[in-house]
């Protein structure tokens, strides 16, 4: 026995004893970059040596941590403002897109078949159409067999980069919305009624189980919980189904260099393909970090995750950051950071 | 003569060291049980001190008004407390209107009726619900008890219930499952265990004799347990329940699962709404430094006092009832 001790005490010690020069990096915010994030610092570690640490406590915990300089970066749903990016010497840049979809469970009613709008999921999210049998749903999908039923809404109860980024499309997309209720990581959800899960796995349970409801979860989680997910019409007038090419696409059609501290959520954005609810996760670094060879190690990771991580995050249903908006990122935001 | 009787007694120099080291090692001892039972007190003010220090700025703008205002709205940064705080008194009131009576008829089954040689297994089996971590009682709720209760519960309740008027009003709207009648049900059913066993076991220690005499005159089991077993365990009963109110007032994890999280206050019980432990739970990891952080510790404070008042009640009417017994016999 006590040999045994002393030789898993030896080979934990071979295992975890750090190579030469190997950095650990450390970084923490948004839950939603964290699966493909952990996957790339595996395939990166194994390269290089580097290891990650990254903690998976929320956008806006990301954003404490790095203002707090306990962290080398801070990952963030939700970009922050030009201001206080400026006022705080740091930089952002996207590092990965993501898709939000919507989801119902209405009998008869199967993935990619229901079309809605913009303003139509507006005013359902405020309650102000409260029955499947509305006109305006009827309008938008000709000819299908929608039974009438109370719509119950399901949103996210904790805060989150998803409701930020739904939410955002739907402040775009109707100024009623905007006006009313806003868009945040978290928001005071008018209709009467609305039924709150926590987290992802959360709302798609409620939807899954609440018959005639409607919520909006992460693609990834849409597609694993088998849920009838919709087409929604985009900033073109286009109908889109939510696929890795229209959450592309949707990046493809933002044009970063209108945004100063390419400080915008990539929702509602033009092109006749993009997918409206589309999102990005931004990583923030300081400018000027404290510690040089840190910030270096965490460019390179990104470097190497935008380039050789594609795979990692196809594989997750994640889109990864198309080449034009990575070369933009290299000569835009990276060159700000001194590493030297 | 009188010397030597003095002197009798006179510790020789080898005991008077060893006494010595004695005081010493007593004072010593002493001392840092004192420091670790002050631990306790320092710790309780120093948690007192910085909830009020965290939840100033929202008491400042909002006012005493706050735990009165039923608002919740993050975006326009207008807070108010009742939402949440309604919300766990309903769902601990609906667990203990549960809890109670089952909570009872266990105990006086286990103590009065039981068989021996059932009475270790059955006990065991409902001390060892309070040995469920309660994330489990969450992920049981929302994912097996929820669908069956808004399925089939929900809707028989509506019919029922539901019809009579003025109550049908605590029974209407869409019957999802989730909701405050469905945390008030999975914290009964945690809350449960704790009320049982603490009520098992002061029926436990009432005087045979006492039972027995009453058996003798002629009287029925359930009148021996409402004459007798009662009185004269009144205290430990109304602690016990008291412990599973604090315990149902704090609980977090299972009812942010199954409480639907909504920030309203319904008439409804089967509407969803919010309890101080669900919101904080939700909403901290996201709160950034300003009002809504400081309103989040505005309503840890209010749950604090809510726990501290119910316990202080328990406490009072401990004391009351000791005083009015003495003064009885």
């Amino acid at each position: 026995m006590k040999s045994f001790l002393k030789k898993a005490l030896v080979i934990s010690a071979i295992a975890l004893a750090p190579t030469a020069y190997a950095v650990e990096m450390t970084g923490a915010g948004s839950s939603f970059i964290y699966p493909v994030l952990s996957k790339w610092a595996e395939s990166y570690k194994a390269k290089s040596g580097d290891g990650l640490n990254y903690q998976s406590i929320g956008s806006g915990g990301g954003i404490k941590q790095i203002k707090a300089k306990t962290v080398d970066f801070g990952a963030t749903d939700a970009p922050m403002a030009f201001d206080d990016l400026q006022s705080h010497g740091m930089v952002q840049f996207p590092a990965i897109i993501g898709g939000v979809v919507v989801v119902v469970n209405i009998e008869g009613v199967g993935p990619n078949q229901l079309k809605l709008s913009g303003d139509l999921l507006s005013d359902i999210f405020q309650g102000s159409v409260t029955d499947w049998s509305d006109k305006r749903v009827a309008l938008l999908n000709p000819g299908m067999k929608i039974p009438s039923g109370p719509i119950t809404v399901v949103t996210r109860a904790d805060g989150s980069g998803t409701t930020a980024i739904f939410t955002s499309f739907l402040s775009k997309a109707s100024s009623n919305f905007k006006e009313a209720v806003g868009f945040g990581a978290q928001v005071k959800w008018p209709a009467a009624s609305t039924v709150s899960g926590k987290g992802n796995e959360g709302v798609a349970a409620n939807v899954a189980r609440i018959k005639n409801s409607i919520g909006y979860v992460e693609y990834a989680y849409a597609k694993k919980n088998n849920l009838s997910y919709t087409q929604v019409r985009n900033a073109d007038g286009v109908m889109v189904s939510p696929t890795a090419e229209a959450f592309a696409a949707a990046s493809a059609g933002t044009d970063w260099s209108k945004f100063p501290g390419m400080n915008t959520f990539i929702t509602y954005a033009a092109g006749a393909k993009s997918w409206p609810i589309t999102g990005a996760t931004f990583v923030v670094l300081y400018k000027k970090p404290e510690n040089k060879s840190q910030a270096a190690a965490v460019l390179k990771f990104f470097e190497y995750s935008f380039k050789d991580g594609k795979k990692a995050a196809s594989e997750l249903d994640y889109v990864p950051m198309p080449d034009a908006t990575v070369d933009y990122i290299r000569k835009q935001v990276w060159s700000q950071v001194d590493t030297k | 003569m009188m010397n030597t009787l003095e002197s009798a007694g006179a510790p020789t120099l080898v005991a008077a060291r060893i006494a010595r080291l004695q005081r010493i090692q007593d004072f010593l001892f002493h001392r840092v049980t004192q420091f670790f039972s002050l631990s306790v007190l320092f710790a309780l003010l120093g948690i007192i001190g910085s909830l009020f220090v965290n939840a100033w700025p929202a008491l400042k703008e909002f006012g005493p008004q706050f735990f009165i205002t039923p608002a919740w709205d993050i975006v326009n940064g207008d807070f108010g407390g009742l939402i949440a705080i309604y919300g766990t008194l309903v769902s601990s009131v609906i667990a203990l209107l549960i809890a109670v009576p089952l909570s009872f008829g266990i105990a006086f089954f286990l103590t009065e009726i039981c068989p021996p040689p059932l009475r270790r297994p059955l006990g065991t089996a409902v001390e060892l619900l309070a040995a469920v971590p309660s994330i489990i009682y969450g992920m049981f709720g929302l994912f097996v008890f929820a669908p069956i209760f808004g399925d089939y519960i929900e809707p028989a309740l509506q019919a029922t219930l539901g019809q009579i008027p003025f109550v049908g009003i605590l029974f209407s709207g869409p019957p999802n499952g989730i909701g405050m009648l469905c945390a008030g049900l999975i914290l009964a059913l945690m809350i449960l265990p704790f009320i049982a066993s603490v009520m098992r076991d002061v029926f436990e220690i009432v005087p045979p004799v006492l039972k027995e005499s009453a058996y003798g005159i002629g009287c029925t089991t359930w009148e021996v347990v409402r004459n007798i077993v009662l009185p004269y365990t009144k205290a430990g009963v109304i602690g016990g329940v008291m412990l599973g109110l604090g315990r149902a007032l704090g609980e977090t994890m299972a009812v942010t699962f199954v409480i639907g999280n909504a920030q309203r206050i319904s008439a409804s019980l089967f509407a969803p709404g919010s309890s101080i432990a669900s919101t904080l739970a939700n909403q901290f990891g996201e709160a950034e430094a300003g009002l809504h952080y400081s309103s989040l510790f505005a309503l840890g404070l209010a749950l604090f006092f809510i726990t501290f008042v119910v316990l202080a009640f328990a406490k009072w009417m401990l004391i009351s009832m000791e005083k009015k017994q003495g003064l009885k016999s």
